[in-house]
């Protein structure tokens, strides 16, 4: 009965298990892109059989993606670290609508990014402040923000849509160096950095660590305030980024830009896989989550539906999204466990 | 510690009960019986074929390594695991609970090692989570804190008070309310996860009248933990786990010889003792605190810790301890009194870290551990940086540095990649501690450091902690286990009451003595003993 048994040499190179995870919800993620391709060619195969075409509606998509995917990627950072930033859409409306105020453009197109990115990052900053050591939730907080945001935004342009006469700043979106789209470039760019950031770097480890378990941060002596701090500013400086893209795709701002883009950033994060609670998400995940929502909206463009029954779905979806997840997580680790 | 041969493998594994006789109640009825039962995790058998056979009425232990496999049985009984084969019989009957509500429903209670309390809803509101007493979807709120201050007083804790956040409560006091939902379903097999663990040495007292009280009603107790004293006074049988396995079933709990025990569990035997300790240090102190104090907590503390000086505190649970560790520490402000670390004012965590100062707190869930990170960065949370080159964290070096630390602490798996979360209770612990091991720490806070390690990862850990102490470092030790103040601390502390009441070298003062101080604070009464 008693027997001396082996040593127990039972770990593996389990650690990439995790990885695994993340890898396959992206996969995933692929999965539904490719499905709404399909639907696309289905429903308007006149379309798809035309390359150019196609090419086209990819940078179309894409383009489309770039300034909430640069706003989702801040957003991601805010969620993993704990928190949520309600305020980005109005943010980008306040940046955009300072930086085309005739005083700032008569400082040209570098007077005007300086300026939105600065706000951006200001405003964010001051949501940092209020969350981190006025101890306001996070929610209570940004959701002040927005309103106050768009307030002030109204109260600059006096409600008036502000053109940009600036070349500069509208050749944006239409230039393509080496074919493709500037805004892109600048996607991939923020994509990059994020993804850099978060995982390789020690601000993104505090990062991970505030939102996984603040007092474990806070008792391993980070400074969990500041990196709340320049979490949010992050968050505003992405905005800013946004905002200044968005200015260049209409060649104008005004205090009702980027409505409701908080909503689709935090969507896209939570379909990436980020955890509402924090401490884990991937800059990945939620890119592929914007894409699939560009992907929807420009499903129903090619198809002429009406934005009204575009939203029902893409609230049918964010659902349908999560729930798929849920199910393949689970059987997932239960295939593992066999 | 030598590495020995099996003592004696003549043991014939089915033991009568000895202490049957005065368990009372429905006698030897087996309710309890599980064969070759396995439990796979990714990577890892957790359960390898476990035997186990509880009978009505009797306290039976269980006993084995950190990571051996006790946590994830008792999970399998408790319906939070299900097995992967092998047959448990309940009553008699197959049973395979699918889920925690399914094994409350068939009478059997878990306390689990890590406490399950929802921290925002009051004591009665937890105690009866999960089958709350209501009337047409109204929670009969007033009949639940009844029934709620009816079982503390039961459990001699009367002056909890039911309608209490449980967020508000200490740590001790939680485990009473986890006992508390134990106790507040009608079970028939209660299953105890190092309920000690968290308990000062008189509340473990009271936990063995209650485990009596229930035992002699005919209810079935199964008990893990660490601790070989308390299993000889409340057990009546022990089964042995080791990597997964049963190597050892039903033997007597009072008289199988330690050695026995230790190596069964081990496959080796240890010499349980504390290293030796050096001359007294006497170099200028490297923590000085003078008149600390915190309202409601303790007051006017000062102390002194020299370089290499190993300076225990013991105390009672809530006698002020852990709060005094964390002031020091600069995570709670003090209302008055200094710190200085090397000459140095601390004043928060941040600057505590940046001179040099560490602390493995006494929740380690709560307070220490990333869950979902891979053990290697739990274990540079307050290092990476050091690591890191102009920004950038370096993952194999860490990786390396964690290695080199779980291989000193014996840390199984010993993969440093797997989520905190899959590791046993233990080996948590190990990784809280091992954070303060990879360098540049001068003086270390241990905040009960060995709760929940096994005998013989215990023995290596005082080990370390005296390679630190020659090494230079200061260590400031917190622990409910009077011996292990008494045994590797140079100087010791006595705190009552949130007062530190006496202080000696540790060689001149006996077990006895200590026990007498931190209950009563007075030396009269000791002396007879
Ligand atoms: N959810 C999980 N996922 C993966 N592995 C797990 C999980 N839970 C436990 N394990 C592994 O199963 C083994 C047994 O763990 P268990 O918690 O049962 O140990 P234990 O005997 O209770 O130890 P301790 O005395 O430290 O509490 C360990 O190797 C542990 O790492
Ligand atoms: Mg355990």
């Amino acid at each position: 009965m008693i027997t001396e048994t082996a040593p127990p040499e039972v770990q593996t190179g389990k650690g990439k298990r995790r990885l695994d995870e993340n890898v396959l919800r992206n996969l995933g993620l692929v999965g539904v892109l490719v499905l709404l391709v399909i639907i696309g060619i289905i429903t308007r195969p006149d379309l798809y059989s035309d390359p150019e075409w196609v090419k086209d509606n990819i940078f179309t998509i894409l383009q489309q993606a770039s300034a909430i995917g640069v706003v989702a990627v801040g957003m991601t950072f805010v969620i993993i670290g704990g928190g949520i930033d309600l305020s980005v859409g109005a943010i980008i409306a306040l940046a955009g609508v300072w930086a085309t105020t005739l005083a700032t453009q008569s400082y040209g197109a570098a007077g005007m990014i300086f300026c939105a990115l600065l706000v951006g990052l200001a405003v964010g900053l001051v949501n940092g402040v209020l969350i981190s050591y006025g101890k306001l939730v996070p929610f209570i907080a940004t959701l002040a923000m927005m309103v106050a945001a768009r307030g002030l935004a109204a109260q600059i342009s006096g409600k008036q849509t502000q053109v940009s006469t600036n070349t500069t700043i509208n050749d944006i979106a239409t230039t393509r160096p080496l074919g493709i789209p500037l805004l892109v470039w600048i996607l991939a760019l923020v994509v990059a950095i994020g993804w850099i950031v978060l995982n390789r770097t020690t601000f993104g480890r505090r990062t991970v660590a505030i939102g996984g378990n603040p007092e474990a941060a806070r008792l391993a002596g980070i400074n969990v305030k500041w990196q709340t701090l320049l979490l949010y500013g992050l968050s505003g400086l992405c905005c800013g980024i946004a905002a200044i893209m968005l200015t260049s795709q209409g060649t104008s701002a005004q205090a009702a830009m980027a409505n409701l883009y908080e909503l689709d950033a935090i969507a896209a994060a939570i379909i990436g896989g980020t955890l509402l609670s924090g401490g884990r998400g991937t800059i990945i995940g939620t890119l592929f989550g914007v894409l699939v929502f560009a992907t929807i909206t420009n499903l129903f463009a090619i198809n002429n539906l009406s934005t009204e029954v575009q939203n029902m779905v893409k609230g049918g979806i964010i659902v349908a999204a999560v729930l798929i997840q849920q199910f393949r997580y689970r059987s997932l680790t239960q295939l593992l466990k066999r | 510690m030598s590495e020995e041969p099996d003592v004696d493998t003549s043991e014939a594994p089915a033991v009568t009960p000895p202490g049957s006789d005065d368990s009372g109640g429905d006698g030897h009825e087996v309710v309890l019986r599980l064969t070759d039962v396995v439990k796979t995790f990714p990577g890892v058998r957790a359960l390898d074929g476990v035997q186990l056979e509880v009978r009505a009425g009797e306290v039976h232990c269980l006993l084995g390594q950190n990571g051996a496999g006790k946590s994830t049985l008792i999970k399998v009984l408790a319906g939070v695991h299900h097995a992967d084969s092998g047959e448990v019989l309940w009553l008699g009957e197959p049973f395979a609970p699918a889920t925690p509500q399914a094994a409350m429903r068939a009478r059997i209670a878990t306390i689990y090692q890590e406490l399950d309390l929802v921290d925002d809803l009051s004591v009665a509101e937890n105690a009866f989570l999960g089958h709350e007493q209501s009337r047409f979807g109204f929670t009969k709120r007033r009949s639940a804190a009844v029934k709620t201050r009816e079982i503390l007083a039961r459990l001699g804790h009367a002056e909890i008070p039911p309608r209490q956040l449980v967020r508000s409560l200490p740590a001790a006091a939680k485990q009473v309310v986890s006992m508390a939902r134990a106790l507040s379903h009608d079970a028939r097999l209660i299953v105890m996860d190092e309920p000690s663990a968290v308990l000062a040495h008189d509340e473990v007292e009271n936990l063995f009248r209650i485990i009596r009280g229930l035992t002699a009603q005919g209810i079935a107790v199964i008990y893990i933990s660490h601790r070989l004293e308390e299993i000889r006074e409340i057990g009546d049988r022990v089964t042995v786990l080791k990597d997964g396995r049963t190597t050892a079933a039903n033997l007597p709990a009072r008289d199988t010889p330690t050695r026995e025990l230790v190596s069964r569990m081990t496959g080796r035997t240890i010499e349980y003792v504390f290293p030796p300790r050096p001359t007294a240090p006497t170099a200028e102190p490297l923590l000085v605190v003078e008149g600390l104090s915190r309202a409601g907590e303790f007051a006017d503390a000062s102390l002194a810790v020299a370089p290499g000086e190993i300076v225990g505190i013991a105390g009672l649970v809530g006698s002020g301890r852990s709060e005094l560790l964390e002031t020091i520490f600069g995570a709670r402000r003090a209302d008055s009194g200094r710190v200085t670390l090397d000459g140095h004012r601390i004043t928060s965590v941040g600057g505590a870290v940046r001179h040099g100062m560490g602390m493995a707190p006494e929740e380690r869930k709560s307070q220490a551990l990333l869950l979902d990170e891979p053990v290697f960065k739990n274990m540079t949370l307050s290092s990476f940086a050091g690591f890191a080159h102009a920004g950038f964290t370096d993952a194999s070096d860490e990786r390396k540095a964690a290695s080199k630390t779980a291989d000193l602490l014996e840390l199984r798996p010993r993969d440093v990649s797997r989520p905190a979360r899959t590791l046993s209770g233990g080996n948590q612990q190990k990784v809280v501690v091992g954070r303060w091991l990879l360098g540049g720490t001068k003086l270390l806070l241990l905040d009960e450091p060995t709760r929940g390690v096994d005998v013989g990862a215990r023995a290596e850990l005082y080990q370390v902690i005296r390679g630190l102490a020659a090494d230079g470092v200061g260590v400031l030790l917190v622990s409910s286990e009077v011996p292990e103040v008494l045994g590797l601390a140079d100087r010791v502390l006595v705190m009552r009451e949130g007062r530190l009441i006496h202080e000696a070298p540790a060689e001149e003062l006996a077990e006895d003595t200590v026990l007498d101080l931190v209950m009563a604070g007075s030396l009269m009464e000791g002396e007879a003993a």
